[in-house]
């Protein structure tokens, strides 16, 4: 078994009295998309953002390859070009366009020329379906076309790993597809991934493993076969029947097909 | 009522126009200086103004104490005594300014406070979500809060700041008071001179309207082209 790129070892961190993770470890290998699911408030975004150091953990170690990123003395900065990372509410640049918030990192971070920059953001905006949107501000694009901004501004930064905090949670039923679609891609492609999302439908077809986090710790873990049908925990099953109940079926495959990714 | 009647058809029309023609090089020469301690005030006001906004959103601690001392006082206080401490106090402590200076640095300091009010509003109401995702892509936080942070912040305090900048022209007047030669104090100058006041007092108030005026329009023209889809500028300025 190949070794693992991304290592998140026994991760503990509270806020104030309240332990959000208690000694949480995850091994992701090179090509492997593993999904996260769990309860809101279980500290599955804290997880993600323990990761690339926005949070720092209080105690336990993360690495990147043969970088530690827990260690005080690495460059996180250098570290965060390696991981992109998406978000729930996007999160981007609200005045510049599509095209100028994928070059903010080429140009900032990568010290690349501007031309240089253009050439490679027009390119990965092209590959999420938006080359025709890219001179478009945030706020003229469709919640389904902003992730995917998101999505091509972490892309053109050629991370290793990705991490996606409930990517489509804040859109709507009919642009999740769309979104899931460049995931998918993304996936076949070999990215490495690292999901907090309750799309059942694409845990089930995309996803290597599943994690149940639930109170901080994880409850349960297995590939979506073994994961679905014969849960280790019982726990798991009474979770994945409330999300039926909360997000009805559109996580399943099929009815998720129905928003075409844009021209 | 019959004295004002008489007094007002006593008024020669023209002999007023040629004395107002007259003065107006004078007055000129006063708006010139008018707008050189306001575009300088501002300008050197708003440098001083980012750091103050920032060091008071970002910083805890005695250095975000120390600016936020400063915003109060210099906010609390009347430009005026910020004047005269500059422009007679100071000199008894051994630092001496010239006129010219003197208003410059209390105008400067007393338009900086206010500034960076509007600012650090402007800075506190960009999504923290927009520098997680600049820190996320690599950014060290300078760089994440120059290019992401601070382009909106300002746009958002355009409105604000446009206020700024019409109040700012007519607040120059208090240097009166240490007799620079502004616009205004031409105008006085002339009155004590010539015993003469609606001529000179209605000169000088045309011409503050009629710039005040024209830095609105410019104003309006700026945000009009710096508007962008979905950042909606705030609204403010001075309070009266
Ligand atoms: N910056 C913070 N300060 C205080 N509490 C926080 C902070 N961030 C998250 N929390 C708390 O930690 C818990 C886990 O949050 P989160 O990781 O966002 O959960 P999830 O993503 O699984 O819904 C929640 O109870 C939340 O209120
Ligand atoms: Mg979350």
């Amino acid at each position: 078994m190949t070794e693992p790129i991304l290592r998140v070892e026994n991760i503990h961190k509270a806020y104030g009295p309240t332990e959000v993770l208690r000694g949480v470890s995850v091994d992701v290998r090179p090509g492997e998309v593993v999904v996260i699911i769990g309860p809101s408030g279980t500290g599955k975004s804290t997880l993600l953002r323990c990761v690339n150091q926005l949070t720092p953990p209080d105690q336990g170690r993360v690495w990147l390859k043969d970088v530690e990123l827990t260690d005080k003395r690495t460059d996180i900065n250098k570290a965060r070009e390696r991981i992109g990372m998406v978000f729930q509410d996007f999160n981007l640049f609200t005045h510049l366009t599509a095209l100028q918030n994928v070059m903010l990192g080429l140009t900032k971070v990568k010290r690349m020329k501007p031309t240089a920059a253009r050439a490679k953001a027009v390119m990965e905006l092209e590959k999420v379906g938006l080359a025709d949107k890219a001179d478009l501000y945030p706020a003229e694009l469709s919640g389904g076309q902003k992730q995917r901004a998101a999505i091509a501004r972490s892309l053109a930064m050629d991370p290793e790993v990705m991490l996606f905090d409930e990517p489509t949670s804040a859109l709507d039923p009919e642009l999740i597809g769309e979104v899931l679609e460049v995931m998918q891609d993304l996936a076949a492609e070999g990215m490495t991934m690292l999901v907090v999302s309750h799309e059942m439908g694409f845990a089930r077809e995309v996803a290597d493993r599943i994690i149940f986090l639930e109170n901080g710790v994880i409850a349960d873990e297995g590939p979506p076969e073994q994961f679905f049908t014969n849960p280790k925990n019982p726990r798991t099953r009474e979770f994945l029947w409330k999300l039926t109940e909360l997000y009805g079926n559109h996580g399943e495959k099929g009815s998720r097909r129905s928003g075409r990714r844009g021209r | 009522m019959a004295v004002t009647l008489a007094g007002l058809m006593a008024i020669d029309i023209v002999g007023e126009l040629e004395f107002i023609w007259r003065i107006l090089p004078e007055l000129g020469k006063g708006l010139v200086t008018t707008l050189e301690l306001t575009a300088l005030a501002l300008t050197a006001g708003l440098v001083l103004a980012v750091p103050t906004a920032v060091v008071r959103t970002y910083t805890r601690g005695p250095l975000n104490w120390l600016f936020t001392a400063y915003v109060e006082v210099f906010r609390g206080t009347p430009l005026l005594v910020q004047l005269f401490v500059v422009y007679y106090g100071l000199p008894e402590m051994g630092i001496v300014f010239d006129r010219f200076f003197s208003a410059w640095a209390a105008l400067t300091l007393n338009s900086a406070a206010y500034q960076s009010e509007y600012i650090r509003g402007a800075i506190m109401s960009v999504s923290e979500g927009q520098l997680t995702a600049a820190r996320s892509l690599g950014m060290r936080p300078l760089q994440a809060f120059r290019w992401v942070v601070l382009p909106q912040a300002l746009r958002l305090a355009l409105p604000a700041w446009s206020n700024e900048v019409a109040y700012m022209v007519k607040y120059v007047s208090v240097v009166y008071m240490i007799a620079l030669p502004e616009l205004f104090t031409r105008g006085a100058m002339i009155r004590s001179r010539t015993f003469k006041v609606w001529s000179p007092m209605i000169s000088v108030a045309v011409i503050y309207l009629g710039v005040v005026i024209g830095i609105t329009r410019v104003m309006d023209y700026v945000e009009k082209r710096l508007r962008i889809p979905g950042l909606e500028s705030g609204h403010g300025g001075r309070e009266y």
